[in-house]
């Protein structure tokens, strides 16, 4: 696996006991990274997510689709440690994760881009990505206000690794422009490049193509492809646009008010009966 | 040490018969001066001579061992950063040709220019250009290897015949003693008379041209050129033009390598503005349009600026047009006026020209097309020294130049320094130089009806050489300038250039020839219209909602009367007048084949592919239907139709002097 933007960050493999496999055009994925048990979600009386389990290895792109009130974001909101679950358990790295504060689960390498854009809007592109460097610095806050010793130390390397992700995404241009005065399609990127910028080992993107034009997406879809193949990084994505998913993603988890309905490869999903019957509907 | 010093150095040294021998030359004199300097990372990034030389050996010895031979074409695409400049001058090295390709040119066209000059080899900026060039490479039997500098995305092709730049350049450092001697040997026997470089002409008709430049051309070009202008080792450039543009090639190499100056290259395309600023060039370089647009750009915002900074600007920018050019030209100007302009020059003229990156512009030019007379005082009124100069590729730029002093909008200037010209009888302008090209390649033919046995070529421009001043002045292409029906003279572009004269106006194609009077189509400026759009609450979803918009239509039938009544004052072109005039429903686009890669208009090609508009501007209907096809981005193809409305714009009645003169 290449390193990213830092050689001592590069993480390497800490997957144990299962293999990988090997995708239809001939990449190698590793073992398991992160895996949910049995995992029901309940907010009072109502389900949100049921009995759901399902694994995402380590390089692969992993979607999960289903159609409105799914319990697609729930699912990425325990991920990302948002919310906990109600029954079962999520296994990170070979181990289960006990309970934790969203920004432990950041700390551990999960980074994540919101459906609604949640970025800091009078802040300039440069200081948002900036931002998600923060779990990577320990400077006292003495330090960081006369600006001396080992906050500037710290800010001058974390800049490195921010200017090396604005590159990558190529956003020079609107380094200094604050993201309020950005136009949606790249308010959507910087949310990427500061999602980047943690150097996560998986990436969660809650709808990144939401709302965009064709051309947005495209560019969307080549930067998580590269994303992925330039620096090995697990992603997990929600999407509704179909031609998306399907072309983006290793292998795709359909769920359906709540429960899982389909596991596997972007034309075993296509193929399943429940999942055009989801799609399409069918009298219940 | 000064231009002339350089000179007087050059003339006393042998050897200097070369872009790698100025390199050598740079590098052991001033090695530790900049010369390159590139924006990666948020920084600028530098590179010194002696550093250069050592990044270009680097690449030259790993060019020998891949296995390129003297003769051999190397093509090199992507935009200007440093490693390709260095590719050019490593191809040079050891023998090769380098062949500069345009960036945005789709595969089809890479295709013809690759099979015409046979490259055996491609040096890529990227990702993107690569895979224009694999896509291609079946059809080319002679192509080889594929360098490219960025990794990015690259690592699953496959690697046969795949090379990284920074891997080419390890191996040739790792082969340093087997190659050295070879390249020693082959940098050496190069001649003023061996090809530096070649460059295809973007053609406004038919295949491109491949035009061979010798050393000779390039640098005997670059010295007179850089002594004319006093250009010194401590000017810098910013390097932003297409790097197949001969312009580019003269000056971020010929002149660069001749004068020893810094080349700074943008961090990407869109942060150029920004660069242009944090770098401050001192010689700069670009075509009408960038003036135009920036002017667009501050007028904008100076329509939203508060009333009293709107009030400081137009005063002050008022008396600037009044008194600044004469200024700027040395000229008698009155003890207040001068208070008055040095006022305006903290308050007003500083800071515009600070945001314009143009605070320590010495020497400015502008060429390839007309310039607006107000858009040129523009620039020369807040003490910017923006000069025209008439070229083309196969001059090696230079043709004729404005000597300091002498500035005018409507003039190209007298002859460059070696330069002889001549009027033919049919008005079309020869010259003879030393920077005159040595033949198109693989094109006997055309090198023959181009270029004569005494070294006149013909510029296919019509012009004439003023009396009083010894200016020349450029009416239009000389095959574009026709008759119409009635035997009064056709010159299109001087029409089309008073029409693009107007901010609201990006392209005009004037039609007329045979005819018994002129029609026009018109592109409006999304830019400037769409901001009257908004300021006047216009709303609008596309190019094409915008163009049909009444008030738009009546907008452009003020200015195409306004210049009706400007032509008409021309003795000789008064019948050029436009009758009849329609907005098009889509922009001109270098994709679709309708304008050259540096934005000329295809005029023939636009009206056969508008010949069902071209036949509505003439039978009298009031409006016309019509679907055309356009090529995306990514390549595909689509449709747009539109019904657009054909407007009569007002005519002068043609002076019965010029009736008389028939």
């Amino acid at each position: 696996m290449p390193g990213y933007f830092h050689q001592e960050e590069a993480g390497g493999s800490r997957v144990k006991d299962t293999e990988g496999y090997v995708t239809a055009d001939g990449r190698q994925i590793g073992g398991v990274l992160m895996e949910m048990k049995n995992i029901t979600l309940k907010f009072g009386g109502v389900t949100a997510i049921s009995d759901i389990s399902f694994d995402v290895h380590e390089g692969e792109i992993r979607a999960i689709i289903g159609p409105n009130g799914a319990g697609k974001s729930s699912m990425l909101n325990i991920i990302s440690g948002f919310y906990t679950p109600t029954i079962g358990e999520v296994w990170y790295k070979g181990a289960k994760r006990p309970q934790m504060k969203p920004y432990e689960v950041a700390r551990m390498g999960v980074a994540r881009t919101f459906q609604n854009i949640a970025l800091f809007e009078g802040m300039t592109v440069l200081d948002n990505v900036m931002t998600g460097r923060l779990t990577h610095m320990n400077a006292s806050i003495a330090s960081q206000a006369l600006w001396w010793g080992r906050a500037r130390n710290e800010e001058m390397e974390n800049r490195e690794i921010v200017e090396k992700v604005i590159d990558f995404l190529e956003i020079q241009a609107i380094r200094k422009t604050p993201v309020g005065r950005l136009p949606y399609g790249l308010k959507k990127r910087v949310e990427l490049a500061r999602a980047l910028a943690a150097e996560p080992s998986i990436l969660l993107l809650d709808e990144p193509m939401a709302g965009m034009n064709v051309e947005e997406k495209e560019d969307m879809s080549r930067f998580i492809l590269d994303v992925n193949d330039e620096f090995g990084t697990t992603i997990c994505l929600i999407e509704h646009d179909m031609g998306v998913v399907m072309d983006l993603s290793d292998r795709v988890v359909v769920m359906d008010y709540g429960k899982k309905i389909g596991d596997g490869t972007p034309d075993e999903v296509r193929n399943n009966q429940d999942v055009i019957d989801a799609y399409l509907g069918v009298p219940h | 040490m000064g231009g002339i010093d350089l000179a007087h150095l050059a003339e006393g040294v042998e050897g200097l018969r070369s872009v790698p021998a100025l390199l050598h030359r740079n590098a052991t004199e001033f090695g530790n001066a900049p010369a390159y300097r590139e924006k990666e990372y948020g920084i600028w990034q530098s590179w010194t001579w002696a550093e250069t030389e050592k990044e270009i050996e680097a690449l030259a010895l790993g060019l020998l061992n891949l296995g390129v031979n003297e003769g051999d074409y190397v093509a090199i695409i992507g935009r200007n950063r440093p490693t390709l400049y260095w590719s050019m001058v490593a191809a040079q090295s050891v023998g090769a040709i380098p062949v500069p390709l345009y960036q945005d040119a789709v595969a089809e066209e890479m295709e013809y220019v690759l099979g015409h000059c046979g490259a055996r080899f491609a040096i890529v900026a990227d990702q993107e250009q690569a895979d224009k060039v694999i896509e291609v490479q079946d059809d080319l039997h002679q192509f080889e290897h594929l360098i490219y500098v960025d990794p990015r995305g690259m690592r699953k092709y496959e690697h046969s015949h795949l090379h990284e730049y920074s891997h080419v350049q390890d191996q040739g450092r790792a082969a340093r003693d087997e190659y050295l001697p070879e390249l020693k040997r082959r940098r050496d026997k190069l001649t003023y008379d061996d090809t530096c470089v070649m460059l295809y002409t973007s053609g406004t008709t038919g295949k491109p041209k491949g035009v061979v430049l010798s050393n000779r051309n390039i640098i005997e070009a670059a010295k007179s050129s850089s002594e004319f202008d006093h250009l010194r080792r401590s000017d810098s450039v910013l390097a932003y033009l297409p790097m197949a543009w001969v312009g580019d090639f003269i000056f971020s190499i010929g002149q660069a390598y001749w004068c020893g100056f810094c080349v700074n290259c943008p961090e990407a395309p869109q942060t150029m503005y920004e660069n242009l600023h944090e770098i401050g060039p001192t010689y700069f370089f670009a075509p009408p349009r960038y003036f135009e647009e920036r002017i667009t750009a501050i007028t904008i915002r100076m329509e939203d600026a508060g009333r009293v900074k709107k009030w400081l600007y137009d005063t002050f920018m008022a008396h600037a047009r009044k008194v600044g050019p004469r200024i700027l030209d040395g000229k008698p100007v009155g003890f207040m006026d001068r208070l008055k302009y040095a006022l305006g020059q903290v308050l007003v003229y500083g800071p515009v020209r600070n945001r314009a990156g143009m605070t320590k512009v010495r020497v400015a030019y502008t060429a390839g097309e007309a310039i607006g007379p107000e858009i040129f005082d523009f620039w020369r009124s807040l003490g910017i020294n923006l000069k025209q100069l008439y070229g083309q590729t196969e001059a090696s730029v230079f043709i004729t130049v404005q000597p300091d002093g002498e500035v005018r909008s409507d003039t190209v200037g007298v002859p460059a320094p070696g330069v002889e010209i001549r009027i033919a009888e049919n008005g079309e302008v020869f010259y003879r130089s030393p920077g005159a090209f040595v033949e198109y390649y693989k094109n006997p033919e055309s090198t023959r009806d181009t270029k004569d046995a005494e070294g006149w070529v013909a510029t296919g421009d019509a012009g004439f050489i003023e009396e009083d001043t010894g200016h020349l002045r450029i009416i239009d292409r000389a095959k574009d300038v026709g008759q119409m029906a009635d035997g009064s003279l056709f010159a299109p572009k001087y029409v089309e250039n008073k029409l693009k004269f107007f901010p609201n106006i990006l392209e005009a194609v004037v039609f007329g020839a045979g005819k018994d009077r002129c029609t026009a189509f018109i592109n409006i400026d999304l830019t400037a219209v769409g901001n009257w759009a908004e300021r006047n609450n216009i709303a609008y979803a596309s190019y094409q909602e915008l163009a049909g918009h009444p008030q738009v239509l009546e907008t452009v039938q003020k200015h195409v009367e306004e210049v009706n009544e400007s032509v008409a004052q021309d003795d000789m072109l008064s019948g050029c007048q436009v009758h009849r005039f329609l907005i098009l429903h889509k922009e001109l686009d270098a994709d679709d084949g309708e304008l050259t890669r540096t934005r000329k208009v295809r005029r023939k090609i636009i009206g056969e592919k508008f010949e069902d508009l071209v036949t509505a501007l003439y039978d009298g209907s009031e409006s016309v239907y019509t679907e055309t096809e356009v090529t995306y981005e990514d390549g595909r193809k689509g449709k747009i139709k539109a019904t657009l409305e054909i407007r009569d714009a007002k005519v002068w009645p043609v002076k019965p002097k010029a009736m008389a003169a028939e």
